[in-house]
This record gives C-alpha cells, sequence and structure tokens, in this order.
C-alpha cells in the first residue's frame, strides 16, 4: 500500500437544487487496490463518481490527486489525470466492432486516414496484457458479444489509455455466474497491475471477493471506509440500511480511528475549499 | 467463456490464416445470421433485368443502358447524401425540394443574371451547405424531431422554388457545360482509360492494405479473395464501359453517339469520396457510433451534436448537386424539379439498398445500387408500355419490401445476437 493516496475527496458537497445528494463525503483510492463503493439506492454513489469524472461540477470540497490538489471540471480534466469510468450501462456501440469501440473518439490516424492495423494491434495487446482470451476476433460486432465479453471490452476500453484509476459502475450487475468471475477475476487483475480501482456494486459476495477497502455511502455522507478484512457481511449491510453499526458509521466519532489511513468520515463541516 | 485457461498467445497475434473456405463459409454464416448487407438490392437487380430483357428485349440495348445512368443520376446523388443522415437514424424530407431551391438558384444565376457555369454551380451548392446548416441546427440544437423539420422545409422550400420561378414558369438552362454533364458523353478511350485508373487503384489498395496487415501478423482476407475482388470490379466496369462505348445513335450519318455519359464519373468520383470519408477517417467512424448509441458516442467525447448538423449539410449538398444533374438532364428548371416522386425514390435507392431506416447501418454504395433498382423498375416498366400510376405502385411495393427486408434482417440478426 502507498502510503499517499493516489485520488482523494475532502469534505465534497453536490446539490441539485434544494435536494443535497453528497454531504461533507470523503473518499480516497490506493494505487493497487480495489476500494468497493456500496450504498443503498440513491445513496450518492453514482452522483459520486459523476463528480470524480467531471460530468458534474462539485459545490465545495478538495481533490487531491497523488497529494497535489486538482480540480476536475470536465470529463476531459479526468481524463488526462488518467481517471476512467465503465459506466453501468456499458455506452459501447453496437455498431462497430471490438477495435472500433475501444479508440471511439481518440482514434489512431495517419494524416487523415484511420491506421486500422496500428489500432489492432494496440488493443490485442492491451487484451492480452488483462490476459482476456474469450473473445474469438477483434473485428466482430460488439453485439454478437455476451454481456461479460461486452463489459471486458468496456474495461479494456478504460485501461487503453495508461489510466491510474479506473471507475467500475456496477460491472456485475446484469451478469450471470461464470461471466461474473470471469469480470472481477478481470477487476482484481487490475489493480494487481497497478491501477488504483474503484468498484460499485450492490453485490456483497463481489465486494468480498476482490475488494481491499470498503467505502460506505448512506443518504449522501460517508459513514466509513475501512480495510475488508476489518469488517463483516453484516455490518456492512447495517452500515448501508442504517448508516451506522456499533463503533462505525453515523453516531459514534467517525472511522477515524480505524487505522489504515482511510479518510472516512467528513469530520469538520467546514473544510471547503 | 471459460476463463483464463491459457489458448493462445494473444488474441490477434496467433490466428491462423482464414483459408478461401473459411472466408466464404463466414460470408454465408454472416448472412445467415442476418449481415445481409446490400445482397437484395444485387439480387433484386439480377431478376428486374432478367425479367425486363426477356419482355422487352430492347431493354438490353446500348441506348436503353446508357438512359439508365442519366436517369437514375439525379435521385441517386440524392439518396447518396440521404444515407449519411439515415446512417443517424434521421430523415430528410425536404432534400428534393431542396435540389429543386438549388436547381432554381442554378437555372437563376447562369441564365437570367448570366454568370458563367462554375459560378452558378457553386451558388447552387453553397445554397445546399446553407440549407443543410439550417436543418442540423434546428434538429441537433432547438431539438426538434427532424421529421417534422424537414416536412417543413419539403413545404416551404416547394414554396421557394414557386417564387424564385417568377410564377410557375419555367427557366431555361443553355450553358454548354451545364447541359453536357447530363447529356454528352466520354470519348470512348477515356472511358477506357478511366476504368483502368479505378481498377489499378482499387486493386493498389486492395493489396498494400492485405501486405500491411499481414506483415503486423493480423487477420487478413486471403490473397485469392482480395484478387477475385479486383477481378470482379474490373470484370464489372470493363463490361459497363464496353457497352456505352458501342455506337447508340439511330442514324450513324447524322450523329454519333457512344461514350460513357459525363454524369457516370462524377457519380463514381463522388461514391468514392463518401465511401473513404465513411469508412477510413474518424469523421465517418464517429457517424456511424453517434448512429448506432448516441449516448456512447458523447461518452467517448464526440461532438454529437456537430456530427448531426453536418449530416443534413452533407445531405442538402449532394441535393444541391442533383439538382444540377436534374437541370442539366431537363435543360431547364421548372417549379417542379426536385418534386413530385424524386424525395421518395431517393429514400427508397437508400433503403433498398440496404441502409437501415433505424440507423447505424449502411454505404454510400447502398444509395448508388439502390437507385440503380429504382432507375431499372422506372425504365423498365416505361418501355413496357405501363402507366405512371403502375409505376408508382411497384416502386412502393419495391421500397415496402426492402423496408420487410430490413426489419427481418434485424429480427434474424437480434435472434443470432449480431446487430
Amino acid at each position: 500500500m502507498s502510503a499517499t493516496p493516489l485520488l482523494e475527496l475532502r469534505g465534497i458537497d453536490k446539490s441539485f437544487g434544494p435536494v443535497q445528494v453528497l454531504r461533507d463525503v470523503a473518499l480516497t483510492a490506493h494505487a493497487g487496490e480495489v476500494t468497493a463503493l456500496v450504498g443503498d439506492n440513491g445513496a450518492g454513489k453514482s452522483t459520486l463518481v459523476k463528480c470524480i469524472s467531471g460530468i458534474y461540477p462539485t459545490d465545495s470540497g478538495e481533490f487531491l490527486f497523488e497529494g497535489r490538489p486538482v480540480s476536475i471540471n470536465s470529463p476531459r480534466d479526468a481524463a488526462a489525470l488518467g481517471i476512467e469510468v465503465v459506466y453501468q450501462d456499458l455506452a459501447l456501440c453496437d455498431n462497430l466492432d471490438i477495435v472500433q469501440n475501444m479508440f471511439l473518439g481518440r482514434e489512431k490516424r495517419t494524416g487523415v486516414v484511420l491506421d486500422e492495423p496500428t489500432m489492432e494491434q494496440m488493443a490485442a495487446e492491451t487484451l492480452a496484457g488483462l490476459s482476456v482470451r474469450t473473445v474469438k476476433s477483434l473485428r466482430q460486432h460488439v453485439s454478437s458479444l455476451s454481456g461479460g465479453q461486452r463489459q471486458t471490452v468496456a474495461i479494456a476500453k478504460a485501461v487503453l489509455w495508461n489510466s491510474r484509476l479506473v471507475i467500475l459502475d456496477e460491472p456485475t450487475a446484469a451478469l450471470g455466474v461464470a461471466q461474473t468471475a470471469q469480470v472481477l477475476e478481470l477487476v482484481r487483475r487490475l489493480a494487481d497491475n497497478g491501477l488504483a480501482v474503484v468498484l460499485i456494486s450492490h453485490n456483497m459476495n463481489d465486494v468480498f471477493a476482490v475488494s481491499d477497502r470498503i467505502a460506505a455511502l448512506y443518504l449522501g455522507q460517508m459513514v466509513a471506509q475501512v480495510k475488508t478484512t476489518d469488517i463483516t457481511h453484516s455490518q456492512i449491510v447495517e452500515l448501508i440500511t442504517a448508516g451506522r453499526s456499533g463503533a462505525l458509521g453515523l453516531a459514534a466519532e467517525p472511522a477515524g480511528g480505524n487505522g489504515a489511513g482511510g479518510a472516512a468520515v467528513g469530520t469538520t463541516p467546514g473544510a471547503l475549499r | 467463456m471459460t476463463s483464463t485457461v491459457v489458448k493462445k498467445e494473444g488474441p490477434a497475434a496467433v490466428t491462423p490464416p482464414v483459408t478461401v473456405g473459411g472466408h466464404v463459409r463466414n460470408y454465408v454464416s454472416r448472412v445467415r445470421g442476418g449481415e445481409i448487407g446490400a445482397l437484395p438490392a444485387v439480387l433484386g437487380l439480377i431478376v428486374l433485368c432478367t425479367v425486363f430483357a426477356i419482355m422487352r428485349p430492347s431493354f438490353l440495348s446500348a441506348g436503353n443502358f446508357a438512359n439508365l445512368f442519366t436517369q437514375g443520376a439525379a435521385v441517386t446523388l440524392i439518396a447518396m447524401g440521404l444515407v449519411f443522415v439515415l446512417l443517424l437514424g434521421e430523415i430528410d424530407l425536404s432534400a428534393g425540394f431542396a435540389s429543386g431551391v438549388c436547381a432554381a438558384i442554378l437555372a437563376n444565376v447562369v441564365t437570367v443574371l448570366g454568370y458563367p457555369w462554375w459560378v452558378a454551380v457553386l451558388a447552387a451548392i453553397v445554397t445546399g451547405v446553407l440549407i443543410g446548416t439550417t436543418l442540423g441546427f434546428l434538429v441537433a440544437k432547438i431539438g426538434i424531431p427532424s421529421f417534422v423539420v424537414t416536412l417543413a422545409g419539403f413545404l416551404a422550400f416547394q414554396g421557394i422554388v414557386l417564387m424564385l420561378m417568377k410564377d410557375g414558369s419555367n427557366i431555361s438552362v443553355r450553358d454548354e457545360t451545364l447541359v453536357a454533364i447530363s447529356n454528352r458523353n466520354l470519348p470512348p478511350a477515356i472511358g477506357w482509360a478511366l476504368v483502368a485508373v479505378a481498377v489499378a487503384g482499387y486493386a493498389a489498395v486492395q493489396l498494400v492494405r492485405h501486405r500491411n496487415r499481414s506483415a503486423r501478423g493480423l487477420v487478413t482476407d486471403p490473397l485469392t479473395v482480395v484478387l477475385a475482388r479486383v477481378g470482379v470490379l474490373a470484370v464489372i466496369l470493363g463490361v459497363a464501359v464496353y457497352v456505352l462505348n458501342l455506337e447508340r445513335s439511330r442514324n450513324v450519318l447524322i450523329t454519333s453517339l457512344k461514350g460513357v455519359p459525363i454524369v457516370v464519373p462524377i457519380i463514381a468520383v463522388l461514391l468514392i469520396a463518401w465511401t473513404f470519408v465513411l469508412q477510413r477517417t474518424s469523421y465517418g467512424r464517429h457517424v456511424y457510433a453517434v448512429g448506432g448509441n448516441k449516448e456512447a458516442a458523447r461518452r467517448a467525447g464526440i461532438n454529437v451534436d456537430r456530427i448531426r448538423i453536418s449530416v443534413f449539410v452533407i445531405c442538402s449538398s449532394m441535393a444541391a448537386i442533383g439538382g444540377i444533374v436534374a437541370a442539366s438532364r431537363a435543360n431547364s428548371v421548372d417549379p417542379n424539379t426536385g418534386g413530385s416522386n424524386v424525395l421518395l425514390y431517393a429514400v427508397g435507392a437508400a433503403v433498398i439498398g440496404g441502409t437501415s431506416l433505424f440507423g447505424g447501418k449502411g454505404r454510400v454504395l447502398d444509395a448508388v445500387l439502390g437507385g440503380a433498382v429504382v432507375a431499372v423498375i422506372d425504365n423498365g416498366m416505361g418501355l413496357m408500355g405501363y402507366s405512371s400510376g403502375v409505376k408508382y405502385v411497384v416502386t412502393g411495393v419495391v421500397l415496402l419490401l426492402a423496408a420487410s427486408v430490413d426489419a427481418f434482417s434485424r429480427h434474424r440478426s437480434a435472434a443470432s445476437g449480431n446487430r
């Protein structure tokens, strides 16, 4: 575990009109680790991800990338830092093939002409680097792929660009048992390759299978960020549903005492930029 | 499916070369899976030509063959532009009368104002660009459905043509260059030279691509297939130019009439240019992406609005070129130029050729093949002495057939997981 987290958020607030969706949220993601982000529907997981990826501006709060303060105002800023998001609904074009999808919007060219051989080679290398061997041809349309294969392509697309932090939004939600195992293995491999991974999931089995840390959101507040080994299944469920579990969570003075350097509950409401 | 048992070195690196038989099997399985492409149009063309040739032997005459090109040219050009709009799942109902407006501008500039032909052509195309920009802006930025925007355009442009025509009279186009587009032919030698250039160019592109890919160890089509493609193209072009170079004047003593109509190379150049844009540039890739999944394209950093506006600009500009060709063919522009069946024939041509009305699937070549089908029906039915009424009904039925083939192939591919 590296001393400085790759990404650290402090005191993030976000409101949509009168509705405050995120309240003083803190989150850290370390290189080489999978951080699971859990929470019930409407807890603010997706909003938080959209803030990190620059789709939504935050109302207040600090972003630290490798310890340096940065500002992320657009998806472009996030991409420049090496932050890639794999969305729940995949964001692949069915009518394009695997290579075309992986390079969509960032095609390699020589002059004005697309450089197909280079793109195909890079795509092949990336998939090989992730030990993906389930796709038959790189030139098959994405529409002909299974759910797990699509998810694999979406993840490979995210790591193609020397990304540092990959955020996965419910990557296993629509998959069968075998394909889920496949994708989780891939998620683990991303972290083992030195990337920071943030995994959003509703499935506690998945969370415990691959994550190093768990961050729990409850009604827009980060109630705990702890090491996976320090917490049990039922404690997490309590945190998700009630916002507290024993010493962890809302009422008790927060999980900062949980060692592990996890910046847990935001304690100082005035921690603005 | 089973996860990470090591099977081979890398996904593409060690893939064995595809054999000819394998290539054919791949193609057959793709067709069975619903990826039929232009197959219905090609088959339809063969069936129609056979039927008409048997019923009316004059259908096969060199003169009629040349007529097919000049008759179908305007519709084909408009259809080529429409392919771009259809690729996004949009529609442009105003393309027919947009071509009328541009033709009217052309006639006014060259005949009424007396400017040289190229000024008139430029004015017509600029008009097309302006029309397309307006339509695209209303669709992409204001958010009005393209069906409504272009339906309004359909009505309004009809009125603009009438106004430009000073209330219903027609304006003749006598400029030699403009008239030549649809009414003159290339010297036979130049026709052959163009065939040679086209075949050699195609062969070069295919072979260089084949060599580059195999040099990098990527999957390639077998060399035999590549050569076969070049051969088929050479045969088709060769036969076409041979027939067009035959003497087709009724009385050679009065005038000699042979060679490729000038409009044919114009269509060919535009076909190659737009195919290049769609298949080999990132702009084209983005058009397909927006047509396939707008949200995915947006997240990939593609400026979706710009793409949407640009396809309307391309469509209306191609309509302008279609209008110029129509004006050339008729030697005049009247209030009905680009009206009546032109738009529906053009949409029909694109769809018959295999362009999907649902977006994301289609090629510029589709418009040319579909345009040929429409022209053959129109021409053949005319030769058989059927009335316009019957022609419209038959064309309508063919369009319906084509659209159902499209829908059917989508079901098929959905079932086989291909699209």
